[in-house]
């Protein structure tokens, strides 16, 4: 979950680059004349406007699945309100996006996730709770939840699925977006689809490669990595407290760069920042992971 | 994708030949010549993906179930990731994947609406008790023969009992039929020298004499509307599929799985060369020469027939290469779907055929650019492309003069529920709610009208006040309802709505693909304050509370939500609310 103001940079220059010789886009976001590059969204053209936009399963390092809906704006002439991540901004477009249907599907949409997802350690998403006024309680006792167990399969990560949106980003990550080992996917349908391997096989039994990009894009924390869980569990995760260095990963000549996230002199989880051109934010089990010997582990 | 890592079970010897069966024509996506060469790679795993379905088909009827070994080895066969696979899997109803520890059939029994305040739970019981597999259904669109029920055969064919019995068109011999006219004919449905001897194929000629860009233009003259519930100018769509390049398809959708609708099983069943024929048009006029049909899976007797069309009509050269001695290759495919009303929309069906889950695709772009295969596809209903037979005989011009000017044709509409004779009824555009009524014998029970279910669980429902309201798309659209697939469902005075919406609501929560947010936890919060209403009165304002969230959560799912499923959800429990069918119980002190 980024705010669309950090995003822009890469995914403008990226549309600018494919589509420079075509003619630019012009729309009006709010009442404002945009102009964008031909092929990009209309979440770009929000953003060229000034306007944050909410957004939960796009990335930038992703195909849009246009799942969580949580981004939808209102388009004059359009029957439903449409995703701002995967719509192609159209020249001409009239786009709202503070309209009151707008603050009501999002203000649902929160109440939806916030009723029946534990969205404790979704930071971001649970300030838009209180922002779009919506109030998960008015739906009574008896509603149904994930209720699922945490998943503790091995050293490296975790899975608590009581805090899955479905937002599909781990399984884009860990298909044809990023690592092609398609070691998870959707199983099950409607309320009951859950991220899964085949049978739901351990994860040590299925394809997993332990690269971490699942968990890397995870917006909720419903993938976390071990370190990161223990401290949580022993009541010592501090995020304020924790610095992040850049470094380039000393195991093979590709040359991705990490950011390692230290708390106490230790370091308790490494990513890759988003717009490096080598990684994407994607690592390999090695960059991810295989830090131990900087503490003589 | 070289290296998929497939788990340690291992296909039993029925579970390889179920898969085999299904590979044998095109063979297995990664081929072995001795040890040092194979023969593989991506463009040959990407061109089998779509005999997933089919495959995972043959698993569940030969084993009961999709077992770890049988799915290991379908997925070592096509190239496909377990897990993907797995994923495709659970998303049908008609597939298990865990060991059902018997090797019965089962009945599937309808629980839907027809079939409810025709006393479903009562059959339910009674066929547990005389000890048979029981599995609650969807409507299994048969709500004409109440309480319908469907046999997954395991080992043996799937069957439904009900189809054993003659079939009696209930305006059979009446004059002024269009599309049922074949039927009421008695032209035998197994035969296409029979078909051919009424008039079948004509059309195909005169197409070729028109000329597909003729053709084109005679359907958007003849003003066809879509008759699978979204009312989509057809021409328009042609016209749009013609004027692209490449390789282009034609798909029929015959996934009729809206409750109340059985209008599309009556036509599979007894006019199966018209589809066939009017497909082949559709193929000729958009020039896709890639034509696939896909059938709901509960429908064997229509699959059997529609088989057994596209199989005579290949083999007296309507299908194939240079079809009826002309230049132009079309052929036709059946694809079984396997238990999703998701899949009835057209973007998830597509994923479907392609052996991916059946989730819908955002659009645009549309299936006229980007359809099957990310192919420019004419996708069109059954009942939509018989109306086809007709324009080209006739011409638009003739077609455009039936009706009513915004409604060109006849329609066909699914009387059920408590109604003198259900059935299937065509009736000219621009005929009342009240003459349609009629023509099916009124209403039965009480003989009192409470209300009708127009346009199926999609729809809405109507009080007694819009029986004069003429079926057609604007008088609908006027008056805020939609015809839908052409469901009447009637309910006299004497049901109780509460339990019908609750079920209402029960099946958009089963049916979501959940996929987006909306639709996913939006039908499972609608279903359960339907619940709540349902279990009594309350002491505070929860009644109130409970109605206000309905309606928002209604506005949400139509604005937020991806598809038509999460669009309409509400709409029929909304107006069941609207009408005032169903009253705040007293409070109990």
């Amino acid at each position: 979950m980024t705010s669309s103001s950090e995003r822009t940079a890469t995914s403008s220059e990226r549309t600018a680059t494919d589509t420079s010789l075509e003619t630019p886009v012009r729309l009006s976001i709010d009442e404002v004349d945009v102009e964008v590059a031909a092929g990009a969204s209309v979440l770009d053209a929000c953003t060229a406007a000034g306007i944050d936009t909410p957004t939960l399963c796009f990335a930038e390092n992703l195909t849009p699945v246009n799942a969580c809906r949580i981004c939808v704006v209102e388009h004059e002439g359009s029957r439903t309100l449409i995703p701002a991540c995967s719509r192609r901004a159209e020249d001409g477009m009239a786009i709202q996006t503070d309209s009151e249907r707008v603050r009501h599907s999002r203000k649902m949409i929160l109440e939806f996730l916030a009723s029946g997802v534990d969205l404790s350690q979704a930071d971001p998403l649970a300030s838009l709770v209180s922002e779009y006024g919506a109030d998960p309680a008015r739906y009574g006792d008896a509603v149904a939840t994930m209720d699922e167990d945490v998943r503790i399969e091995d050293d490296l990560y975790v899975r608590d699925y009581d805090k899955c949106v479905l937002c599909y980003k781990c399984v884009e990550a860990c298909g044809d977006d990023a690592q092609h080992t398609f070691a998870i996917a959707v199983a099950g349908r409607g309320f009951d689809a859950r991220i899964s391997t085949e049978f739901d096989v351990e994860l040590p039994d299925s394809a997993c490669v332990y690269c971490g990009n699942c968990v890397a894009v995870c917006p909720t924390n419903a993938l976390q990595f071990t370190t990161e869980f223990d401290l949580r569990t022993a009541g010592e995760w501090r995020p304020d407290e924790q610095t992040t260095t850049r470094t380039v990963c000393s195991y093979c000549g590709v040359g991705c760069n990490l950011d390692l996230h230290v708390q106490d002199e230790t370091i308790v989880k490494v990513t890759s920042p988003n717009d490096h051109s080598v990684t994407s934010g994607h690592l390999c089990i090695k960059g991810r992971f295989g830090w131990g010997y900087v503490h003589g582990r | 994708m070289a290296d998929l890592h497939i788990g340690p079970d291992v296909a039993t010897e029925l579970e390889r030949c179920a898969v085999d069966d299904v590979i044998s024509d095109v063979g297995a996506a990664v081929v072995h010549h001795g040890d040092r060469m194979v023969r593989g790679g991506t463009a040959r795993r990407n061109e089998r993906r779509h005999l997933l379905l089919p495959a995972l088909h043959a698993l569940q009827h030969h084993a009961g179930w999709i077992s770890p070994g049988g799915l290991n080895y379908l997925c070592d066969q096509l190239q496909i990731p377990p897990a993907e696979a797995y994923g495709v899997a659970t998303f049908y109803e008609l597939f298990r994947v865990d060991d059902p520890g018997h090797t019965d059939d089962v009945v599937h029994v309808c629980i839907d609406a027809a079939c409810q305040i025709a006393g479903s739970a009562e059959t339910v019981a009674e066929l547990r008790s005389a000890g048979r597999r029981i599995h609650e259904s969807p409507c299994l669109g048969q709500c004409e023969r109440p309480t319908a029920q469907f046999v997954q055969g395991r080992g043996r064919p799937d069957r439904v009992e009900a189809d054993e019995e003659p079939f009696e068109l209930p305006q059979a011999g009446t004059d002024g039929l269009r599309l049922l006219r074949r039927i009421s004919a008695g032209v035998d449905p197994m035969s296409l020298e029979s078909y051919v001897a009424a008039g079948g194929y004509a059309a195909l000629a005169k197409a070729f004499v028109r000329g597909a860009e003729n053709v084109v233009e005679e359907v958007v003259a003849s003003g066809l509307m879509g008759r699978g519930g979204a009312a989509f100018p057809t021409g328009i769509k042609w016209r749009a599929v013609a004027g692209e390049t490449g390789q282009k398809h034609v798909v029929v959708n015959a996934d009729e799985s809206e409750p109340g609708t059985f209008k599309d099983r009556t036509l599979m069943e007894h006019d199966p060369f018209a589809i066939v024929e009017a497909a082949t048009i559709a193929g000729f006029a958009t020039g896709a020469t890639k034509g696939w049909i896909y059938i709901r899976g509960e429908y064997p007797l229509a699959t059997k027939r529609i088989q057994n069309a596209i199989d005579q009509a290949r083999g007296a050269g309507f299908l194939g290469q240079g079809i009826a001695r002309s230049t132009i290759d079309f052929d036709l495919e059946v694809r079984r779907g396997a238990g999703a009303y998701i899949c009835g929309e057209e973007t998830a069906l597509f994923n479907s055929i392609e052996g991916f889950r059946g989730e819908p695709r955002q659009k645009p772009p549309f299936p006229t650019t980007n359809g099957l295969f990310d192919r420019p596809t004419a996708i069109n209903n059954p009942e939509t492309l018989v109306n086809v037979l007709d324009i080209v005989t006739d011409g638009g011009a003739a077609f455009a003069s039936i009706g009513t000017k915004g409604s060109s044709g006849s329609k066909l509409f699914c009387l059920s529920g408590r109604v003198g004779t259900p059935g299937l009824y065509e009736a000219d555009f621009g005929v009342t709610l009240g003459e349609v009524l009629d023509l099916a014998g009124g209403v039965s029970g009480t003989g009192e009208l409470q209300a009708i279910l127009l346009g199926g669980a999609a729809g809405s429902f109507v009080g007694p006040d819009s029986l004069r309201m003429p079926l057609t798309f604007e008088a609908a659209r006027a008056a805020g309802v939609s015809l839908g697939s052409g469901v009447i469902m009637v309910f006299d005075s004497s049901v109780d709505q509460l339990p019908i919406l609750t079920r209402l609501a029960e099946f958009f929560r089963n049916e979501s693909c959940g996929q987006c947010v909306p639709c996913r936890i939006g039908t499972v919060r609608q279903h359960e304050v339907m619940v709540r209403l349902a279990s009594g009165p309350s002491t505070d304002n929860r009644w109130e509370l409970d109605l206000q969230l309905l309606e928002e959560m209604d506005t949400a799912m139509k604005d937020a939500s991806i598809c038509g499923l999460g669009h309409t959800a509400a709409t029929a429990i909304r107006s069941a609310f609207d009408l005032g069918l169903v009253e705040k119980p007293g409070v109990t002190q």
